[in-house]
């Protein structure tokens, strides 16, 4: 590895500058492997971890459901929907949880890639939700929850920790978004992108962008970096609309609940 | 800085290209399990989310 000059002996400063030189050799060859482990073997880690915990997330879910559903009539049900029942006023909706980083549920979106999960928690909170080896997608305090009225938006890296939303700009028009709670199953359908400044907060909106508007749709805002090198000079707002719900899974995540057991 | 390593290492070359890599995994274990986390928490701006800028 050495170069082989020299052997009657170089100066001091020759050999200094030798020691200097081969020091930022490792300091460069450092920065290139800590390049390659953020963009590519981190999240190939932390992400697999995200879908193992959110598989078991989910299969807790699904059992607590069916412990629910299986005393027919005797406990009041949270809502009346436990029979499917699709008008708006008899989707069931949880109340916001009191803590950060408290479990909501599981996000399934099927277009960014077919083993997708993550675990959906409160707040949007850098350590304990979005960089969490356990979540990866927050929800940003304050707005609507899964099936509420308003804008329940949500929010994951795109690159980095799990690269939860690396593939959000691919989604395309009609692309489900599905969302797992303990009271069932809430479908999104994807509708349009918007591209914005980083602090456009108002894509939070319950009518986004328009402010102080109380809306009476029922939307889901997914948001993520873009583009996805650094530093990330934009944001991408995916918004996407309710279409239902149910607390039988809906049928496009049959293959891979089925590999579940 | 590496030839003076070598040099430092006992035994014949193949027990030194053993040493060598194993000094080479337990660096990486290092690096991955705390230098590159510290490096990302440090360097990188990894805003996800819109709002205030934090």
């Amino acid at each position: 590895m050495a170069a082989e000059r020299g052997a009657a002996g170089p100066s001091a400063a020759v050999k200094a500058l030798g020691v200097a030189g081969e020091l930022l050799i490792t300091i460069a060859v450092i920065i290139g492997l800590f390049v390659l482990w953020y963009a590519y073997f981190n999240p190939w880690v932390v992400g697999l971890r995200q879908e193992h915990v959110a598989a078991q997330q989910s299969r807790q879910l699904s059992q607590q459901l069916k412990s629910q559903a299986s005393p027919p009539a005797s406990a009041p049900s949270p809502g009346a929907a436990a029979a499917g029942d699709q008008r708006p006023s008899a989707v069931p909706v949880m109340a916001e949880p009191p803590n950060i980083a408290d479990t909501i549920g599981v996000v399934y979106i099927p277009r960014l890639g077919s083993d997708w999960r993550r675990i959906l928690r409160e707040s949007v909170n850098t350590e304990l939700v979005l960089n969490s080896v356990t979540a990866g997608v927050g929800h940003y305090s304050g707005t609507a929850m899964p099936g509420g009225v308003g804008n329940f938006a949500i929010a994951a890296h795109d690159i980095g920790y799990g690269n939860s939303f690396l593939n959000l700009s691919k989604l395309r028009l009609g692309d489900k978004v599905y969302i797992q709670t303990s009271l069932g199953w809430y479908t999104y359908t994807f509708r349009n992108f918007q591209f914005v400044q980083p602090d456009a907060i108002n894509v939070l909106d319950a009518v986004p962008t328009v402010s102080r508007t109380p809306g009476s749709d029922r939307l889901i805002t997914l948001t993520t970096c873009y583009p996805a090198i650094f530093p990330p000079l934009e944001r991408v707002a995916a918004y996407g609309t309710f279409v239902g719900f149910s607390t039988a899974p809906p049928a496009e995540l049959a293959p891979l609940l089925a590999k579940d057991g | 800085m590496y030839r003076a390593l070598w040099r430092s290492l006992p035994g014949p070359v193949v027990v030194r290209i053993l040493i060598l890599a194993l000094m080479t995994a337990v660096l990486l274990v290092v690096l991955d399990q705390w230098v590159f986390p510290w490096m990302a928490a440090t360097f990188v701006d990894d805003q996800a989310t819109v709002g205030p800028a934090s």
